[in-house]
């Protein structure tokens, strides 16, 4: 299933947030914004909601610290109970360091791997991308088009909006 | 649009372009190795093979190969596990406390700090594993069902504190450096012209597009690691601590070790970072990053922890003092006037008085002299870790015996091979991944640059560009659609 967009190409980032706006404003869809850096205020201008992998983080966070107090107090408590240097069994103190690096460990890995997973990014082969010069230094809208898209006119909307060039390009997978 | 602050000095100078910033940081990694290079790699590769066949001759003949004895149970070993420790701390330091402190001046130097960790975090763990005696067993130290009856790890003791501490920093510093550099693989691959580089590069960089999407979620995750990484990097070095600190040994027995030895693994992490950007800012050319404004920042870091530093070896001796213990009191006046007063005369001299240079701005500023220094506080780190081990235990309850620790060739062959090890870890990253952030330096480049970057593209909103060849449609034209290639 091919894809074609037209990709509107700017040299600025704030040049690139006001077209951003006026390009929704005039009801044009917006693919995708590429950048070669995070560019603050873009998430507004887009429209992207704010991530909830914080709240991810918190729950795996708290998974690796149950996991950590269940660990230590059945290994040490239950199922091999002995005396070291005096203390109980169940010594919670001598437990905060081990439970607060686990929860650390949970915490940083599951949300990584949450992160790449829902931003399907895994090593491949090949990586397809519409404009090389967008890891460089343009930043480079994506409009999909349609059969009916009229080109000229979203040209003509794009450079009035400060586009350095606008291109056209056919994705197979994307 | 241009910011020009009053105050601060420009972060990157040269009047940067995105572009340049590109060509600059990937310069290294698309050219053939130069000979400086080569140089260097050999000269790390050959103290890796001393490396290799000191470890050799500590699995095959044992521990007794070292110079440890029956009082100095620890003493290079773990000096060296403590210092490799301390030193990656820096990297962590810089990529997620000055992160969360909004530092922008972080940016250049993060991506080399954080892959320091990462070396040193492996140098260091080379020692607690080796000195096990048995390691091929080492998988010993983790919770693992087995058919000793269950024997389970014991939670009470710090050293397996130590060992998780340790492996849960290894693996998020990992993680964290990974995903920092992910973007710039990205770079690099959209960039590669040979086959091999194209492949390498775009496995390296999991498909990265740097989509909006993408940043948003990427930053979220920065910012998260950073909040997790900021209490990691301090509860690491506190356990590293409590391995002597929870025990009764005159000396070791003390509540001040925690932010004592933070305090020292950050002081000590700087200095390391410091000698090595000042080498890899001129092998690489990078000066217009790593400014001499970043260098007499991180110069007044270390300054700050010397001095920390130094009140602590003060207070140690106040407490023990105060405490009216007179064992605590003979293992400090034995610290200062013993068989040992060298080693703690120089540690006195390297980690307390030398950073105190740093106040005359000449200092500061003087790339060679921050280089000599850099090393000196490395030197005086390696003797403080050194003077706390092993004095401590060299002269115990029993004056029978108390004895001499000396080391045995191989002790110093271990600690000079890790050496090695570690350079040659960084030199091969400096070669193959880019040294700077690129995305990080061009977040920051249009606010910090002496003379913005100049664009060729329009400079206003709503502004007409060059007119385009189709230009003449009328706006409520049919549909029409003609490629016009």
């Amino acid at each position: 299933m091919s894809k074609r967009f037209a990709l509107g190409i700017f040299e600025d980032e704030d040049v690139l947030l006001h077209a951003i706006e006026n390009v929704r404003e005039a009801g044009v869809k917006i693919y995708e914004v590429f950048s070669p850096f995070p560019v603050h205020g873009i998430d507004d201008a887009l429209g992207i909601e704010r991530s909830r992998l914080p709240i991810a983080a918190f729950f795996l966070g708290m998974t690796g610290l149950a996991f950590a107090l269940w660990l230590q107090i059945y290994t040490l408590g239950f199922d091999w109970p002995m005396i070291i240097g005096g203390k109980p069994h169940i010594a919670l103190p001598a437990f905060i360091p081990v439970a607060f690096e686990l929860t650390v460990f949970f915490t940083c890995h599951g949300m990584v791997i949450t992160f790449y997973t829902i931003s399907n990014l895994y090593p491949r082969w090949k990586t397809p991308v519409l404009d090389v010069r967008s890891t460089d230094d343009k930043f480079v809208m994506a409009i999909e088009m349609n059969e009916k898209t009229d080109l000229n006119r979203l040209t003509q909307l794009l450079r009035a909006n400060g586009a350095s060039e606008v291109n056209e390009k056919e994705m197979t997978k994307f | 649009m241009q910011h020009v602050s009053p105050v601060r000095e420009p972060l990157v100078t040269g009047g940067k372009t995105y572009h340049d910033v590109t060509q600059d940081i990937c310069r290294q990694v698309e050219a053939k190795p130069n000979i400086r290079w080569m140089a260097a790699l050999s000269v790390a590769l050959f103290f890796l093979g001393v490396f290799f066949y000191s470890v050799y001759r500590t699995l095959w003949y044992g521990i007794g190969e070292w110079g440890l004895n029956k009082t100095v149970g620890w003493a290079w070993d773990i000096t060296n596990f403590v210092w490799w420790v301390g030193i990656g701390h820096a990297g962590t330091l810089i990529s997620a406390v000055l992160l969360l402190f909004r530092q922008k001046w972080r940016s250049s130097i993060n991506r080399a700090a954080e892959a320091m960790t990462i070396f040193a975090v492996i140098c260091a763990a080379m020692f607690p594993v080796l000195h096990m005696g048995r390691p091929w067993l080492a998988y010993w130290v983790f919770p693992l069902q087995n058919t000793f009856g269950s024997l389970w790890v014991n939670f009470n003791s710090p050293l397996l504190w130590d060992v998780f501490a340790i492996s849960t920093y290894f693996t998020v510093s990992l993680v964290f450096w990974y995903t920092g550099l992910v973007p710039d693989f990205a770079t690099i691959r959209d960039r590669a012209k040979g086959p091999i580089a194209k492949v390498a590069y775009s496995l390296l960089s999991f498909g990265w597009k740097g989509s909006a999407k993408h940043w948003s979620r990427y930053e979220t995750v920065s910012l998260i690691l950073a909040g997790v990484s900021t209490p990691l990097v301090l509860s690491v070095h506190t356990i590293v601590s409590m391995d002597f600190a929870t025990s009764v040994v005159p000396g070791w027995h003390t509540t001040i070790f925690p932010p004592y030895f933070v305090a020292g693994a950050i002081f000590s992490g700087f200095a390391m970072v410091l000698t090595l950007m000042l080498i890899t800012r001129v092998v690489f050319k990078l000066e217009d990053y790593i400014t001499l404004e970043h260098i007499a920042l991180m110069n007044k870091i270390m300054m700050v922890t010397g001095s920390i530093v130094g009140v602590a070896y003060i207070t140690e001796f106040f407490i023990a003092w105060y405490s009216q213990v007179e064992f605590e009191q003979y293992a400090f006046i034995n610290r200062a006037t013993g068989p040992y007063w060298w080693a703690y005369a120089s540690m006195m001299t390297c980690n307390v008085i030398t950073p105190q240079l740093v106040w005359f701005r000449r200092v500061r500023y003087s790339i060679p002299l921050t280089f000599i220094l850099s090393i000196i506080v490395n030197i005086g780190m390696w003797f403080e870790r050194f003077v706390i081990i092993v004095t401590s235990l060299h002269r115990d309850y029993l004056p029978s015996s108390w004895v001499m620790f000396s080391p045995s060739i191989i002790d110093i062959g271990i600690y000079v091979g890790t050496l090695g090890l570690f350079f040659t870890l960084f030199l091969l990253f400096a070669k193959f991944f880019p040294v700077v952030n690129m995305a990080e330096v061009k977040t920051i480049l249009k606010y910090t640059v002496d003379n913005g970057p100049t664009y060729t593209g329009v400079h206003g909103h709503h502004e007409q560009a060059h007119q385009p060849a189709t230009h003449g449609v009328p706006a409520s034209a049919p549909v029409n659609y003609n490629k016009h290639e």
